[in-house]
């Protein structure tokens, strides 16, 4: 981690100390709290906790997938719920067949989503903007309406798995407890991985394409390539989470892969603060249980989520990371 | 027989086609003009279906009713631009989207809020009712061949003034390079007040013309605006021209495609398999085809900015 912060030392060369040290605190913090989530059990409500923060954890997966797209590589895309789309109907479709081996489903997921993102990705980074925006888009709602159409799968009203992904043959994911850390190790997982992909020289490079592509493409590097394999790589962790988010609510319907769930993870992310990893955490947190207890008061809970998201945009700049002072 | 119903689903293409540049219409011209992503005009067009079931409830008269819910939109539209959209002319692209989300949001649980989850009816006026034989042995809705009238006529009224007016020529050349209209004097933020308002006007226009064939709901404008962002996306940002052609272009092609693919599939497949796979592929194909014109044009078919 420390060889992380050195080269985000780079970047903000200004960036003080104790700021540098915050970078790996907050986000040791929030997984050491994530680990000790399920102990709050033992005061009971166990499930109901259990499901939902299970439930923030898949949202901040893949809300850090995309925060490599929007916050590290300037590439707005309004159609990564498509990912998470993917991963959950390769869960609920093979599951159907018989096959309820998480490993097939996580290749599958993989596969799937190396495949669309490669070939979705190609065509979209071919332009620029708001184009970019409104064809991820395109893509998204391309995977949206394939989902509403397959009648054998649930169609528009989705479909109940008939049971989670077994590991090697054993039902063990059926325990919440289990299902929390094995998504906790995913989260955890993705978080190093991305971090270390950020850090690295293609991280550096992708950063430098964010701030100006054309100097990059005289100093010989191809931005088109490194986006493209940003934007696979953040889809194929986003599918990850999407096999996670079907084992948890063991449903599966096309609103996973919404233009609306897109915007949710943007959401996420820019509230937690662009371009920080834990940022993205904080922000599917927030906007997680923000939801969830303003549902809890009324169901025009809606009424106040709205204005509470304009709000944010026009006054809270940098996020809630940016107020914890760990913007990188 | 085939050609009779191919005649009238090309008409159904043409008269969705038709709504969905009325729609686009003011979402180009914002877009260009100010370089504005508005998520929020596909609730615009929400609201104003809703005034006008609204109204028509109220005085007895869709005439009337429209009558009403026009300048309301306007209204409507103003106000959001005064209290919201007016803050985030500088901002950044993704603040645009994100905030403009927020006001989805909120618009689609206040009509909820105000008028109920479940869908209204509005009845259609007694006058155009009916249907009407424009070919041997083929009937056709009346209403539905006064969009198609509207739709063309309100096209037609558009293109005079952004071709032939003053106030058009300001338009067309703040979308191409706004800076430097501003530059050389004109108000440019009263000059997208104004487009913003007619743009708002002309999306409660469109969902108050559907408003007696379809069901007015919350939501209803969510899946309407990702079309009306195809279209201008396919057309060229900010080229009315653009969007009215790209608008006719998805019109049919989503119409057409519902209808024939299936029966074009049963060519190379089995008749359930290609139903299947007909009624999988026929709402992909806009996005297929907008994808395969970004491919070959990455700035729409007729991109105003050079």
């Amino acid at each position: 981690m420390t060889v992380n912060d050195s080269v985000d030392l780079q970047v903000t060369p200004a960036i003080t100390a104790p700021r540098a040290r915050r970078a790996y605190l907050l986000p040791l913090l929030l997984f050491a709290l994530f680990a000790l989530v399920p102990l709050a059990g033992l005061w009971g409500a166990q499930s109901y906790v259990l499901s939902i923060v299970t439930r923030i954890m898949v949202l901040a997966l893949a809300a850090m997938s995309l925060d490599l797209l929007i916050g590290y590589g300037a590439m707005v895309s309004f159609g990564h719920a498509a990912f998470v789309g993917i991963g959950a109907y390769s869960v609920a479709i093979l599951s159907s067949h018989g096959i309820t081996d998480g490993f097939v489903h996580l290749g599958v997921a993989l596969a799937a989503s190396f495949v669309f993102a490669l070939i979705t990705g190609a065509i979209s980074l071919r332009t620029k903007g708001v184009y970019f925006i409104m064809i991820t888009l395109a893509f998204g709602q391309m995977l949206y309406f394939l989902g509403t159409s397959l009648a054998a799968y649930g169609g528009d009203d989705g479909m109940t798995l008939a049971s989670r992904s077994t590991l090697f043959g054993s039902k063990i994911l059926k325990n919440d407890v289990v299902l929390y850390y094995v998504v906790f190790g995913f989260l955890l997982g993705g978080y190093l991985l991305l971090r270390g992909v950020v850090a690295s020289r293609f991280g550096r490079v992708l950063r430098g394409i964010r701030e100006n592509p054309v100097r990059m493409e005289a100093i010989g590097f191809t931005p088109y390539r490194y986006q493209l394999t940003a934007y696979v790589i953040a889809g194929m962790i986003a599918a990850v989470a999407g096999c996670l988010f079907a084992n948890q609510t063991e449903f599966v319907s096309p609103a996973f892969a919404s233009w609306q769930r897109s915007g949710d993870l943007i959401f996420a992310i820019v509230l937690g603060g662009l371009g920080t990893l834990h940022g993205a955490i904080i922000g599917a947190a927030v906007f997680s249980l923000l939801a969830d207890i303003l549902s809890h008061y009324t169901e025009h809970w809606a009424l106040l989520f709205g204005p509470i998201l304009i709000l944010v945009v026009l006054f809270a700049r940098g996020g809630i990371g940016g107020w914890l002072g760990s913007r990188s | 027989m085939t050609v009779t119903l191919a005649l009238v689903q090309i008409l159904n293409g043409l008269q969705f086609g038709l709504i969905l540049f009325l729609i686009a219409a003011g979402l180009t011209l914002v877009f260009g003009v100010m370089d504005f992503i508005n998520l929020a005009h596909g609730v615009q067009y929400m609201v104003g279906a809703y005034f006008v079931a609204a109204f028509t409830a109220m005085t007895g008269s869709f005439l009337y009713g429209l009558a009403l819910a026009l300048p309301a939109a306007l209204v409507f539209g103003l106000l959001l631009e005064v209290l919201i959209f007016r803050h985030l002319y500088d901002r950044s692209h993704l603040d645009q989207v994100l905030a403009t989300f927020g006001v989805i949001i909120f618009l689609n649980q206040a009509v909820k809020f105000v008028w109920g989850a479940a869908p209204l009816n509005v009845p259609m006026p007694d006058a155009l009712s009916g249907t009407i034989e424009i070919a041997d042995g083929m009937l056709y809705p009346v209403y539905r061949l006064v969009i198609i009238a509207v739709g063309l006529a309100v096209g037609l009224a558009l293109y005079l003034v952004v071709n032939k007016t003053k106030l058009g020529m300001l338009v067309r050349a703040g979308a191409s390079n706004a800076a430097m209209v501003s530059a050389l004097g004109v108000n440019i933020r009263l000059l997208f007040t104004i487009v913003f308002g007619v743009g708002a006007m002309l999306a409660g226009f469109a969902g108050a013309m559907v408003a007696p064939i379809l069901s007015v709901e919350p939501g209803m404008g969510d899946n309407v605006l990702i079309l009306a962002f195809v279209v201008i996306v396919i057309g060229g940002i900010g080229s009315i021209r653009g969007a009215f052609i790209a608008a006719l272009l998805i019109g049919l092609v989503d119409t057409l495609g519902r209808f024939f693919a299936p029966s074009l599939l049963k060519l190379v497949l089995d008749p359930s398999t290609a139903s299947q796979t007909g009624r999988a592929i026929a709402p992909m194909l806009i996005y297929i085809l907008m994808a395969a014109v970004l491919f070959f044009r990455p700035s729409g078919l007729f991109p105003s900015k050079q």
